[in-house]
This record gives C-alpha cells, structure tokens and sequence, in this order.
C-alpha cells in the first residue's frame, strides 16, 4: 500500500480511481483534491494524468516509427527496422483482409491505433503503485498512469472514428444515399405506402446501430483496461496483509500481468479491426 | 471518470497522430518494404534467366564442341588424301625422273658404243692398211688405196 497505511482499503481503490484533474474549483483554477471536486468540475476541465501520458505515449509512438521510417531502404533490415516492417506488414496485411475501398488513410491509422492503444495499454503492467509513490514526492497527489482505462480517452477516440464514419459514409454515398441507406434497411417493401410506414422503425433501428459502433467501441477497450486495473490494484492490497499473503499476492500479480499480456494485445487489435470494419462499411455503396 | 475537455484533447491528438503517421512513418516504410520485395523479385527473375543462360551456353558448347571435332577430323582426312597425293605425285616424279636418267644412259651408251664402233673401224682400216702395206710391201699410192679401205671399212 506504499506506504500510506492509514488509508482504508476503499479509500486506497478510490485513490487509484481519481485523474488528477485541472478544472475550476471553489478557489478558481487549480488541481482537484479529490474525486467530488473532480467530479464537480464538469465537463471544463481536463485530466491532465490519462492526456499526458496518452500524448507522451502517442509521441514515442510517432518518433520511434518515424525513426525506423527515415531509415527504412530496400537493402537488408535489420534490428529495430524488421520489428516495424513486421508490424507494418501485420497491419497492412489486416487492412487488405477486410477493407476493399481506395483509402489511404485507412492503414496508417490502422497502424496508429494499434501501436498507439497497445502502448496505452502497456502501461497496466507497471505495479500500480510505482509511479503514483514516486510522483507523490514531487506533489502531485493523484495520477493514474493507464490512459485506456480513462473513458475519455476511449471514448475521444471512438468518437473521431465516427467522425470519420459519417464522413465517408456521406462522401462515398451522399447525403441521399446515406440517409437512404438509413432510412430504407432492414425492413423494405414495394409499395410506397407500406415502404413509408416501414421509414419511422428503419430509422430507429439504424440510428441505435450506428450510434452503438463509436460507443461499444470506446466502451470495450475501457471496460476491459479498466477490470484489469481494478484486479492489479486489488493484488496490490494484498501486499499490505502480512508475508504470507503478499507472497501469494506476488504471485497472483506475476500470473494476471502474464494473462494480461494477451488481453492489452487482444483489446488493441480488436479496437483496430473493428475501425477498419467500420469504415469499410462505410465505404460499401449499395 | 468524468466525460471533460480530455475527450476532446485525446480526438484532437489522435487525428494529429494519423496525420503523422501518413504523412511521416506509412508512406517511407511501405514504399521500402515494396522496393524491397521489387528488387527480390527482380533477383529471383535474374538468377532464373542466368541459370536458362548458363544451360544455354553449355548446350552451345557442347555444340560447338562437336562442330570442332567434326572440322578436326575433315581437316585430318584431308591432310591425309594430300599426303597421299603428295606421295604420289612424288612417285610418279621419281619414277619419271629414273625413266629419264635411264633414257639419257642408254643414249650415253649407245653414243659410246658408236663411237667405238667408229674408232674400232678407224683402228680396222688403219691396221688393214698396215697389213696390206706390209704385205705388199710395194709403193701404192697411198692416197688411193686410202680410199678404198675407207669404202671397205664403212661396209663393217
């Protein structure tokens, strides 16, 4: 429990839970002290903990990329060039299995949000307490290092994805064709009079089924980051509860750490594969 | 977790970082990666054409090989019919060369056999003369019977 043995143990999970926000308080802008005066500030104010190591982390992504990139020659790869191209040549592979449009921009972000979100993710294998204990000396009272277990991290990124959803949805279908699109499936007909009255429960359906892509998909990620979160922060508890049940804590630490390996992978590939399937939908002119 | 302003900065950022990884990083590592594959391509198709070549210029070879051999053993058979036909010629030569020594000799003999016919003549009528002198042991005009044992002696 590093150290601050006077909590309790919901207040230590609490602790754990609570960005270290910027926002306007009472005494106007500052830090809030705890997670009321986070939730107080509303919508005007920022997470600055889940932002700055989501942009750090999008920033190594960017340079190391970047790096390998400017030395990328069709002579013999080696070393950190190959690990890129297999990665590359990973998601390039991907995007050709399940989108079939022209689109450019469709790998590179592809790329982006796999590396980018699997090193969000990454930062769930650091113990939970290290980083928090060390920035506690410099002042900063809350910090919670995992930026995917952040809905408005997820969610910030679900919700380009729909940006860019209802963009080319409009850009390769048109307006009409859109619309059409949502207006006339599933349940079509012949005649124009029984094809209107279907207009009202097509558009629902469609309207709830377009909606439910950006938000299943940032729910999905931060519903899986933050379980896992919440049961490393629980092992953690245990270290506070004499030898033998931090021994077995350790252990129960090394084996989820190890599981979780899989599902930081897991979570970042299906967040990736599920953008491409949806912009590959949107690109599907019927 | 509350929704704030984090949402709005972490969409912002991730366009930003497509943006970049476009614009700076997917274009330079795909373009190699398809140089690459090129150039083995290429490699492989060089290496295919340099071996149909390698077997090409061994079934030349052996061709041409064969064509030398073959040339070889015209020139060896004809050397052989000219050598022959030297020897030939040379046989010939000779034996016209050993016809014509003979010719001369026998020419040269029967040159020296008249001559000595005409010198044994001469010696005949000369002796004949002698002994007729001796015998008749008289003065005859010498002149005359000159002549006469000269007919005589013509007759031998």
């Amino acid at each position: 429990m590093a150290g601050e043995t006077q909590q309790t143990g919901s207040e230590y999970i609490q602790h754990h839970l609570t960005n270290l926000t910027f926002g306007q308080t009472d005494h106007g802008w500052g830090f809030a002290h705890n997670a009321q005066e986070a939730a107080e500030m509303g919508f005007m104010a920022v997470n600055v903990d889940s932002l700055c190591w989501s942009i750090g982390l999008g920033l190594v992504f960017s340079l190391l990329f970047r790096w390998a990139a400017k030395r990328a020659t069709s002579g013999i790869p080696t070393g950190f060039q190959n690990f890129v191209e297999m990665i590359v040549e990973f998601v390039d592979g991907t995007v050709k299995d399940s989108f079939h449009g022209r689109n450019p921009w469709i790998a590179p972000m592809a790329l982006t949000i796999f590396v980018w979100v699997f090193l969000m993710n990454l930062m769930d294998l650091i113990p939970v307490d290290v980083i928090p204990y060390l920035l506690s000396f410099a002042g900063v009272h809350f910090q919670k290092i995992v930026p995917s277990t952040d809905p408005n991290i997820t969610l910030g990124m679900a919700l380009a994805v729909f940006g860019m959803i209802l963009y080319y949805s409009i850009k390769v279908k048109g307006i009409g064709g859109f619309v059409g699109e949502l207006a006339l499936q599933p349940f079509g007909a012949k005649n124009p009079v029984i094809q209107a009255a279907f207009i009202p429960i097509n558009l629902t359906l469609e309207i709830v089924g377009l909606l439910a892509k950006p938000f299943s998909l940032g729910l999905r990620l931060f519903g899986n980051m933050y379980a896992g979160e919440m049961i490393f922060i629980l092992i953690a508890m245990m270290y506070g509860g004499g030898l033998l049940l931090g021994a077995f804590g350790g252990v129960l630490q090394l084996g989820w750490a190890i599981f979780h390996i899989l599902i930081i992978t897991l979570q970042a590939f299906i967040f990736m594969v599920l953008t491409v399937v949806y912009l590959s939908m949107a690109h599907e002119d019927h | 977790m509350n929704i704030n302003l984090t949402l709005i900065g972490q969409l912002i950022s991730f366009l930003f970082f497509i943006w970049f990884c476009k614009q700076f990083v997917w274009t330079a590592i795909i373009g190699a990666m398809e140089e690459r594959q090129k150039k083995i391509a290429d490699g492989l198709d060089a290496a295919d054409r340099a071996s149909r070549d390698l077997e090409l210029a061994q079934e030349k070879a052996v061709a041409q090989l064969k064509e030398a051999k073959q040339a070889a053993a015209a020139v060896i058979e004809q050397a052989n019919k000219r050598a022959n036909q030297i020897v030939d010629e040379a046989k010939g030569l000779a034996r016209a060369e050993g016809d014509r020594l003979k010719v001369a000799a026998q020419a040269e003999i029967e040159q020296e056999v008249n001559r000595a016919k005409e010198e044994l003549r001469h010696s005949v009528a000369t002796l004949a003369l002698a002994g007729a002198e001796k015998i008749l042991q008289a003065n005859i005009d010498e002149s005359v019977n000159r002549k006469l044992v000269d007919n005589l002696a013509a007759q031998l």
